[in-house]
């Protein structure tokens, strides 16, 4: 063993297996995103995993579906006879932003224990936190296999403008699942769509793809963190109040009065009920902040001017009826004080009061 | 030290081994000792203090080693050769300052203006000359940087004094008091520095120090393996194999090093990171809401301090054999130990032999030779609490440390009591290898909860919050 090292054989053998490991990986490309801690050693998460501060939030954003969805608790839940199964898509005013899971609209209904055709009312939180109606379908194509009885999507004018659709990260990185919509469920996405982060062999390598590595394995660590405490976001002891004074601006994404549908992306809209099938769907348009500050006679909100928005609710009235959907506009049922920090996310009390609107079409729509 | 600081001194140390071998290996160890002290050290709000405090570091050893080296090493001629190799490396990083910003990779900051160096310089020159004009050392120099040391050492470890220096510091520097802040100051291995230099001062009041050049004593405290987490090694046994001529490196040493580099890597930015994530912390232990999840997580920070701690000691001893250096071992599976005794023995080994020799040994002898001693048991009390409460110290003067140091110094009194009482009867009933085991395995099991109940006060910054995570382990809140 007394033998003179030569650093350059050992470099050149270790880059080489080093080099075939990574080359093994971008080859096979291990779906291990369907393997999950959670459901097993500990619960399921109530929501959809989504974090920006893991360390005091014990939660992470990611863009691989298969963990996410095997993390949270509908993948463990087998359904029973006795269970009345309602999914909830939409966006971070579905997800919770500011509120524990009980307190969301999920939670809500779950606690309010409602009894629809004799089955217990089981309602599951597929909500995350960014607008667009492409990424609700994308979710809720993959919650369908779930087997719902019900689905719940809460929708906000904010959610169909043509831009916004691939332009929010977990859609930019789930292009395949986005296509497949495309194929099976005639989502339009353009063939050459410049928001999708296509990944070349290199990067699909474990360096390459070392934060998509990473981030599956601190969910998985997080599960413990989620168990101990029951945190999955950072709750600020103090935040800043949604904007109710605002600029006499009434600008909506460089559209110009009046609204079309050509302006809006009614395809996704037609694509989740095509995803949906036989299954009932109850589109809701979601409850929002009604300003009463500064200059509200042109802006209702933040994201909203008031002629965009009313152009809105008419055309999703119209479309509802010329295609019987189950449509429901909850845009006003919630008081101004009932909103946080921003003009779609709800206090707690505000969540009671949706949920408390929303049971009565739970409870027709059984079978 | 963060991964790519790892792996580059790992090359580099790599490169000079199979590449220079023996030729200059200590002026090697000794520049990139030097270089590292600035590269490793924090960046701090302070203007400058980023580079003083190595800086200071480095005159602290010069002249601990201009006091303690015997007369004939003292007045060699190279001495001053290699003083001015490492001004010359000192002012180097110190002119990093004229480059553009994203160059200035060796210092945390832009290095201050050359005149503080300069004057720094002339300042422990001036120092140096007075100092060999005489003929001989009093005791009373060894005793007075005894002192200083330890000064330096309390004025960095409680926070009311590091409140006070940072406040000193921001006013020296003309900056606001408005934001100061104990963390405004940190002396990257000081605590380590500074027992390397407590050790040689008292080896040479008690005789038993070796002669060593300037090279070989700032080798010795600030190698740069093991500078930021030890282990402590004894300067005599550090020079034996600094003297020893290096062939470089063969297969053999090659692969144990890079076994022990490649296992502290696991162990550290592997286990210990994951643990991370889930060990108990102040912001945790209140969030906790079951007692099966409070133990989880104290048992998370229990083997996460563990593989952190034995993971850095590892990247130290690789590194270290690389160049020939074979630093002593830190850590031996301290948590399969079967007595609180054992595991001392066996934790952070360097540390407790460090504090063996130099405190709980010289005073157990000094209370038995009072005229007269007090009980034997009361001596242990007193020797192993005073022991363990000064380990508790040197982490940091803060109430938790104290009750972490009270915590074990009792652990150690209570054993060697209960083992005093029951050692024959234990003796007569492990009478099969089945006995033996099961007596070993509680005691394993006890030792661990045991000391990982005691991990609570030294992870957590309140005894209020402390008691609390208690509480809930056994159910009690």
């Amino acid at each position: 063993m007394n033998q003179e090292i030569k650093p350059l054989n050992v470099l050149i053998k270790g880059l080489f297996v080093f080099a075939l490991f990574n080359l093994v990986i971008a080859a096979w490309q291990p779906n291990v995103g369907q393997f999950s801690l959670y459901n097993i050693l500990y619960p399921g998460r109530e929501r959809l995993p989504f974090g920006e501060n893991p360390k005091q939030s014990y939660n992470l954003s990611l863009f691989d579906l298969d963990a996410m969805f095997a993390s949270h608790v509908i993948a463990g839940t087998p359904k029973t006879d006795d269970e009345f199964r309602v999914v909830i898509v939409g966006d971070s005013s579905v997800w919770g932003t500011l509120l524990k899971p009980e307190e969301t609209l999920a939670g809500q209904l779950n606690t309010d224990n409602l009894n629809a055709c004799g089955k217990t009312v089981r309602a599951y939180n597929l909500g995350y936190p960014t607008i667009s109606l492409t990424k609700d379908v994308m979710l809720l194509s993959y919650g369908m296999q779930y087997n719902p009885d019900l689905i719940i999507w809460m929708t906000t004018l904010d959610a169909f403008p043509v831009e916004k659709q691939t332009s929010t990260p977990l859609v930019a990185n789930n292009e395949e699942k986005v296509r497949e919509l495309a194929t099976s469920d005639q989502l339009r996405v353009e063939a050459d769509d410049s928001n999708f982060e296509v990944k070349n062999f290199w990067q699909k390598t474990f360096i390459g793809d070392r934060r998509a590595w990473a981030d599956f394995f601190r969910l998985q660590i997080y599960g413990v963190m989620w168990s101990a405490t029951g945190i999955d976001q950072v709750y600020p002891s103090e935040y800043e109040k949604a904007q109710t004074d605002f600029e006499a601006e009434d600008s909506y994404h460089d559209l110009t009065a009046p609204l079309t549908e050509d302006d809006l992306a009614i395809n996704a809209l037609e694509t989740g009920f095509r995803v949906a099938g036989e299954t009932p769907m109850l589109l809701v348009n979601e409850p929002m902040l009604i300003s009463s500050g500064v200059n509200s006679d042109i802006r209702y909100n933040f994201f909203y001017p008031r002629w965009a928005y009313d152009e809105y609710r008419e055309i999703m009235t119209s479309l509802s009826q010329r295609n019987d959907w189950m449509y429901v506009d909850l845009w006003d049922v919630v008081p101004a004080n009932e909103f946080t920090n921003s003009a779609i996310h709800l206090t707690p009390a505000g969540e009671n009061l949706l949920a408390e609107n929303l049971a009565p079409y739970i409870l027709e729509n059984c079978k | 030290m963060a991964l790519e600081n790892i792996l580059i001194l790992a090359a580099a140390s790599l490169l000079w081994a199979t590449t220079f071998r023996n030729h200059g290996r200590t002026w090697f160890m000794l520049i990139a000792s030097v270089v590292v002290i600035f590269w490793l050290q924090p960046a701090v709000p302070i203007r400058g203090a980023d580079f003083f405090t190595p800086l200071a570091t480095l005159v602290l050893v010069v002249l601990t080693w201009f006091i303690t080296a015997d007369d004939a090493t003292r007045k060699q001629r190279k001495n001053i050769i290699i003083l001015l190799v490492i001004a010359s490396v000192v002012l180097f990083l110190n002119l990093t300052r004229f480059l553009p910003a994203d160059f200035q990779l060796l210092t945390p900051s832009r290095p201050p203006q050359l005149t503080t160096t300069l004057i720094i310089f002339l300042v422990t020159g001036l120092t140096l000359l007075v100092l060999s004009r005489l003929t001989r050392f009093s005791a009373s120099f060894l005793t007075v940087s005894l002192l200083l040391t330890i000064g330096l050492f309390l004025l960095i470890k409680i926070p009311t004094l590091s409140l006070w220096l940072s406040s000193f510091l921001r006013t020296l520097s003309g900056q606001s008091l408005t934001n100061v802040s104990i963390n405004d100051f940190r002396w990257l291995g000081f605590s380590y520095v500074a027992f390397r230099l407590i050790h040689t001062i008292r080896d040479k009041q008690s005789g038993r120090f070796p002669s060593v050049d300037v090279v070989e004593f700032i080798t010795y405290v600030i190698f740069f393996p093991a500078f930021t987490a030890g282990p402590i090694d004894r300067l005599e046994r550090f020079i034996k194999d600094l003297r020893a001529p290096f062939a470089g490196l063969n297969l053999e040493n090659f692969y144990s090093a890079g076994q022990r580099l490649l296992l502290g890597l696991f162990k550290k930015f592997v286990i210990a990171d994951a643990l991370a994530l889930i060990a108990l912390n102040d912001s945790n232990a209140t969030q906790v809401t079951s007692t099966f999840w409070m133990w989880v997580i104290v048992y998370a920070y229990a083997f996460q301090i563990y593989f952190d701690f034995s993971g850095y000691t590892d990247v130290a001893l690789g590194i270290a054999q690389l160049l020939g250096i074979k630093l002593p071992e830190n850590f031996a599976s301290p948590y399969l130990k079967p007595n609180l005794t054992q595991f001392w023995n066996n934790w952070h080994m360097t540390l407790t032999q460090w504090f063996r020799a130099y405190f709980f040994n010289p005073i157990t002898r000094w209370l038995r030779s009072w005229e007269k001693p007090m009980s034997i048991p009361m001596m242990i009390l007193l020797t192993q609490v005073a022991t363990m409460l000064l380990i508790g110290f040197w982490h940091g003067v803060t109430w938790n440390f104290t009750l972490w140091g009270l915590w074990h110094g009792l652990g150690l009194f209570i054993h060697n009591r209960w083992n005093d009482a029951t050692k024959a009867k234990a003796a007569a009933w492990a009478t099969t290898p089945a006995k033996q085991a099961a007596l070993n395995i509680s005691g394993i099991l006890l030792t661990f909860h045991f000391v990982a109940i005691g991990w609570i006060f030294f992870a957590l910054s309140s005894p209020v919050t402390s008691w609390q995570v208690i509480l809930k382990l056994f159910r009690a809140h």
